[in-house]
């Protein structure tokens, strides 16, 4: 391949990739459910964020957040497209990741109300039901207050969502209803909400999750 | 039917949940983007599509393909099927009132069903008005042929949007008809300016409002799928690359030879909407595909498209 005519030759050599450190780059998982939100949610709160269909895509990111969706069509296709275990791998060697609704429960070790077939990719210790809080009729929105995000409660948003019926030693708490149901919590590098920030215009669990995938960036090199 | 909050007198938490928002139901629609929305007529036919990864199920008591064949009054489902159907499976399910009939809303509201879809499949009920779809908790999807159609079932409620096509043909061609022009409408909009803008919502006969915001969002404010004719993954993909974000799925998968195939089939389709590689994997040794229709040899009477002002 000829260089082009005119461009100096010590400007080409100089080229080199961005330092991942200053401008991680975050994935979205784009299988099925809503990726364009947390796209948006993502570059609104200052990350490079990209979609992730396949193993190579999923190689060149440094954190990941998992949209939510219907649970059940994004293990089918994360299993027949052999992303699963790759995501496996992944998480369990340190990437962040970050499941809204649909997210949490691929996130989640276990799960009830699943289909018995139903594959996770799990890391964070804890049981998650699905389908939690009944149906559509009964999806919702109340305020949220989360441990970790300043500025108030953020507004929950909760579709057809599971919750977090019980948690390991090693998983932090950082949301809970009234009633005292989990909602939100971290297990080091991996963040899960019940609810859906993205739908809401506030990027505050975004932004979270963005200095989580900078931390970890800047820790690993 | 109400739309208020879940009464939780409590002085000390300041908000109570709230059900019923526009948020919840537009965004429910949102968590389906990416999927496939397939027809089924029984329990058994619910666990095959969800077997194949759809992201919800429309259950009712005939595919299109049927209805068109057997004529008469279509209306909406037994309860007791559409129950049998609920219980069958974990994913979302839909069900299908008859325009303008609110009480079959109503029932379908009461069954706990998770959308509402006032389809033009079944035989209208009032030949004016639609439903008043702000009443209901439960969110509703509606057909639309251009962006005039899309905004006024958009201002009567609806929370998702769906092209129409010309359901139970296996034929494509309306489908896209329908959806190229929502989309291409959409972006003559985007190039008005502002005094502009007045004239086009008297010509879409739609709300300025709603006009303003598709011209400055470059979309619509609620989730767009395509349906009405899709039966191969070519199909499928054809929608998305369009600009559908998902699409419905009728008489196009039990009306073929390998139901439980094509279905897998299509969702990957779907997914891997512009990767033809994918595509063609998906395409291979799927048996017969639903036979169809030519829809320009359908009298003016039976096509449903036509139903819905």
């Amino acid at each position: 391949m000829g260089r082009p005519a005119g461009l100096p030759i010590g400007r080409t050599t100089e080229r080199r990739p961005t330092p991942v450190t200053s401008h991680p780059t975050v994935g979205v998982l784009a299988l099925q459910g809503d990726v364009r939100e947390h796209l948006a949610a993502l570059r609104a709160a200052g990350a490079e964020a990209v979609t992730v269909r396949r193993p190579e895509e999923l190689a060149a990111v440094d954190g990941l957040v998992i949209p939510g969706g219907e649970s059940t069509t994004m293990s089918k296709l994360a299993v027949a497209f052999g992303l699963l275990q790759p995501l496996r791998e992944r998480v369990r060697a340190g990437m962040p990741a970050y499941g809204s609704c649909a997210g949490m429960i691929m996130l989640a070790d276990k799960i009830l109300d699943g289909r018995d077939d139903q594959e996770t990719i799990g890391g964070i210790d804890m049981t998650v039901r699905r389908n939690a809080f009944g149906r559509q009729n009964e999806s919702f929105e109340a305020a949220v207050a989360i441990t970790g995000v300043d500025g108030g409660p953020v507004e929950g948003v909760f579709i057809r969502a599971p919750w977090v019926e019980s948690t390991g030693a090693g998983v932090e708490t950082l949301a809970t209803l009234g009633d005292g149901t989990v909602v939100a919590v971290r297990q080091g590098h991996l963040l899960a909400t019940s609810f859906h920030p993205e739908l809401t215009g506030d990027q505050r669990v975004h932004a979270l999750f963005a200095e989580m995938v900078r931390g970890a960036s800047a820790g690993s090199r | 039917m109400s739309t208020t909050p879940l009464s939780t007198p409590d002085a000390a938490s300041s908000a109570a949940p709230e059900t019923g928002t526009a948020r919840v139901k537009r965004g429910m629609a949102e968590q389906l983007k990416g999927g496939v929305i397939m027809d089924v007529v029984t329990p058994e036919q619910a666990k095959i599509a969800e077997d194949a990864g759809a992201v919800a199920v429309m259950a009712l008591e005939r595919v299109p393909a049927d209805i068109r064949k057997d004529g008469g009054v279509a209306r909406m489902s037994d309860p007791d099927m559409i129950e049998g159907i609920i219980n069958a499976v974990s994913i979302p399910v839909m069900a299908k009132s008859r325009i303008g009939h609110f009480v079959e809303a109503q029932v379908l509201q009461a069954l706990g069903v998770d959308y509402i879809d006032e389809s033009e499949v079944l035989t209208p009920a009032d030949e004016v008005n639609h439903s008043d779809k702000w009443s209901f908790t439960t969110p509703f999807v509606c057909g639309a042929t251009n962006l005039g159609e899309a905004l006024r079932r958009i201002a009567e409620g609806a929370a998702m949007i769906r092209s129409k096509g010309e359901a139970g043909t296996g034929n494509v061609v309306e489908a896209v008809r329908h959806l190229r022009q929502i989309k291409g409408e959409i972006g003559r909009l985007r190039a008005l300016d502002n005094h502009e803008l007045y004239a086009a919502a008297k010509e879409l006969r739609a709300p300025y409002e709603l006009v303003k915001e598709v011209a400055e969002l470059g979309k619509l404010p609620v989730v767009l799928f395509s349906a009405g004719g899709v039966a191969t993954p070519a199909d499928a993909a054809l929608m998305r690359q369009l600009g559908a974000e998902g699409v419905f799925v009728g008489s196009g998968i039990f009306k073929s030879g390998d139901p439980a195939k094509r279905a897998e089939a299509i969702v990957k389709a779907t997914t891997f909407y512009d990767d033809p590689k994918v595509i063609a994997d998906a395409s291979r040794d799927l048996g017969e595909a639903m036979v169809g229709i030519n829809c320009d040899t359908l009298p003016e009477t039976e096509r449903y498209a036509n139903r819905g002002w």
